[in-house]
């Protein structure tokens, strides 16, 4: 257990460590450029118009509709990971367990494929 | 106080060098990608590349670098500041913390925890944070829509990476990076996987948004993405956190199916040379074929490449993957492990 | 080991902040972005109690994904979020239901562990030694068989979810043009030209 928890110390004190540079490096560039903003400069960029409106609007379904489905097939690879490392000891059960759990969502991504959610215009 | 030195203090001391001792060697590897970029893809091109600065051009890199530090910080008027700061920080610290789990050679690695597969996975769905809080925060349209179209281009290849790792660990049965590279002695994984091997070097090619996947950039329509608001050091941590992203890319291309830092035979003149200088070697044959593709494709448009992402290599993966473990399990071939 | 407690009481602190946050700050893009912060330090507390597999699918699938799809909404939906806030009163009671309703759970859950000691022994598979096997390994050891059709079950709730996605999202938009590839490729000379004699000064 505490084997365990040293091995994983490293990546807690490299993660402040890497914080830290990139935080030294936007500040020392902040501070060692000269800076003289203007409303000009500050305006979003907008091949020379003036920017009309906000630039957050509503967007295709599709872009949610494929996040969703990301979230679905992510969980799928999820249950994949301990099955692929214990399948040595399941042996056929568990390969017959999954093939099956993969069918049910084989029909699912059938579904999909024929509905058409998978197109994009 | 004898204790708080030898079981605080020095580990503390050692494990910052090692750390050193990997994003030095990183970040110098990240100049000199941009310069071997800019010299593949002009040699390919007929051109010579980039060489006034010292000698062939050796200096370009840190003229640039010198140059982008010295520019003004702009954060435009409609943004919102802070997400318009961290999200390049957060592009940048996730490319470097994802070496933490990397092997270099036997035993060489800095942190060597059991699910290290898992954890460069985690890290890289992470990846399409820093661009998807740029462009929102960037509050311009060109931004945006960049950042619309990278998370769905990130998060449709993530799935066919996925599968792809679980056929190499039906293989080594195991998710420690150390001990699929020990798995692969008799033989590198990219011969009986030829075709996960393709489909994770393609996948890896949309994953980092590099060419012919750079629609999120897509300079000569949406000017640069996500990145068209940021000048000086916030853009060049975006700059670095991407090339750092394409050498770690290539490290577990390495890793998962070329054999990591072993030598290619194991005989007298090819482990005479050190792992590490092996694992580089074939870090820096990924890399090469990452800037020959980017010299040779166009880019390709957004529902072709959603479809061969959902279309065509998730079946194929999926298929794989039950393949591979229906031979395994068959011929009996498939590790038994506890780890 | 004081390390281990520094570390807990790190991630416990900022969970719970970032909890707090959550819900209170304005922005709601900030609220995803506190709630990604909680997810994290809550893998930290996974990771410090041996469950280092749990800690890694919760951020795959927490933060890489369902985060993702939170952030989209709340940043491309035109939600009026001032519409939403003023309704925090009427909401009060029900949210506050459910979280008393939590809180005697846990409490339940807690005070059997105390008074009924012998719980821990009633577990259908008691966690086997950390430093013998693997997490990811016991728990694949038992999923995929003893468990089998609770797993069943699970991929057949990823189906309900991946068809009841499409039927509520799915729109067929008019007058799109598609690629039809095997189309394009089954076109050939035979049928997309054609050679005519054509006289001279007459045109076609």
């Amino acid at each position: 257990m505490d084997a365990m928890l040293r091995e994983y110390l490293p990546i807690l004190i490299f993660l402040g460590l890497a914080i830290g540079i990139a935080s030294v490096m936007v500040a020392a560039s902040y501070f060692a450029a000269a800076q003289r903003p203007d409303s000009e400069k500050l305006s979003a960029y907008e091949c020379g118009f003036e920017p009309f409106s906000d630039a957050r609007h509503k967007f295709d379904v599709r872009f949610y509709l494929v996040a969703i489905l990301f979230i679905i097939f992510d969980l799928e690879v999820a249950f994949l990971f301990p099955w692929a490392v214990t399948l040595g000891h399941t042996g056929l059960f568990g390969f017959w367990s999954m093939v099956a759990f993969l069918g049910v969502l084989t029909i699912g991504f059938i579904y999909e494929w024929k509905k058409g959610a998978l197109e994009w215009e | 106080m004898a204790d708080f030195w030898n079981f605080y203090a020095w580990p503390t001391i050692i494990i910052v060098l090692q750390i050193v001792a990997i994003v030095v060697p990183l970040l110098v590897a990240v100049a000199y990608l941009t310069l071997a970029e800019r010299k593949v893809i002009g040699a390919i091109q007929l051109r010579k590349g980039p060489n006034v600065v010292g000698w062939f051009g050796l200096l370009q890199p840190f003229a640039d670098g010198l140059k982008l530090f010295l520019k003004e910080t702009v954060v435009p008027s409609g943004a919102n500041r802070g997400v318009f700061i961290i999200a390049p920080m957060a592009t940048f610290v996730l490319s470097l913390v994802a070496w933490a789990v990397i092997p270099f050679d036997a035993g060489m690695v800095l942190a060597d925890i059991n699910v290290g597969v898992l954890y460069l996975f985690a890290i890289s769905s992470l990846g399409v944070y820093g661009i998807v809080m740029a462009g929102w925060a960037s509050n311009s349209r060109y931004a945006f829509l960049g950042a619309l179209r990278s998370a769905a281009q990130m998060v449709s290849y993530e799935v066919s990476i996925g599968f792809v790792i679980i056929t190499v660990l039906l293989c080594v049965g195991s998710l420690n990076l150390s001990e699929i590279v020990l798995a692969q002695q008799g033989m590198w994984f990219f011969i009986p996987l030829l075709p996960m091997f393709v489909v994770f070097f393609i996948s890896g090619l949309a994953e980092t948004n590099r060419s012919p996947f750079d629609l999120p950039e897509g300079e000569s329509e949406i000017v640069a993405g996500y990145m068209v608001e940021y000048s000086s050091m916030v853009f060049a941590l975006f700059f670095l956190g991407e090339y750092a992203n394409m050498i770690l890319m290539s490290a577990m291309t390495c890793v998962l199916f070329l054999g990591g830092w072993l030598p290619p035979f194991d005989i007298a003149p090819f482990n005479w040379i050190p792992g590490p200088i092996w694992f580089a070697l074939k870090i820096a044959a990924v890399l090469f074929l990452f800037l020959w593709v980017r010299a040779t494709m166009p880019r390709y448009r957004y529902d072709q490449l959603m479809r061969l992402g959902w279309k065509v290599f998730l079946p194929l993966s999926l298929i794989w993957v039950v393949l591979t473990a229906g031979v395994l399990v068959a011929t009996g071939w498939i590790p038994v492990t506890s780890r | 080991m004081i390390v281990e407690a520094l570390a807990f009481y790190m991630f416990a602190a900022v969970a719970v902040a970032s909890g707090v946050l959550v819900v209170s700050v304005r922005n709601p893009v900030h609220s995803v972005l506190f709630l990604i912060l909680a997810f994290f330090n809550a893998a930290g507390l996974f990771v410090l109690v041996g469950a280092e597999f749990l800690a890694m699918i919760l951020v795959v699938v927490y933060v890489g994904a369902v985060a993702v799809l939170f952030l989209f909404v709340v940043m491309m939906l035109d939600i009026d979020f001032a519409a939403l806030r003023s309704g925090f009163i009427r909401y009060l009671p029900i949210g506050a239901m459910v979280g008393l309703v939590l809180l005697s759970e846990l409490a339940l859950i807690v005070g059997a562990w105390i008074t009924a000691p012998e719980a821990a022994s009633a577990f259908g598979a008691p966690s086997p030694d950390a430093a013998k096997i693997a997490n990811t390994h016991a728990l694949g050891l038992v999923l995929y068989t003893k468990y089998a059709y609770l797993f069943q079950a699970a991929g057949m709730i990823l189906l309900v979810a991946m068809v009841g996605a499409i039927v509520l999202t799915l729109r067929d938009r008019e007058g799109v043009r598609r690629q039809n590839i095997g189309e394009q490729l089954a076109r050939g000379k035979h049928n997309s030209v054609e050679v005519r004699k054509v006289r001279t000064g007459s045109g076609i």
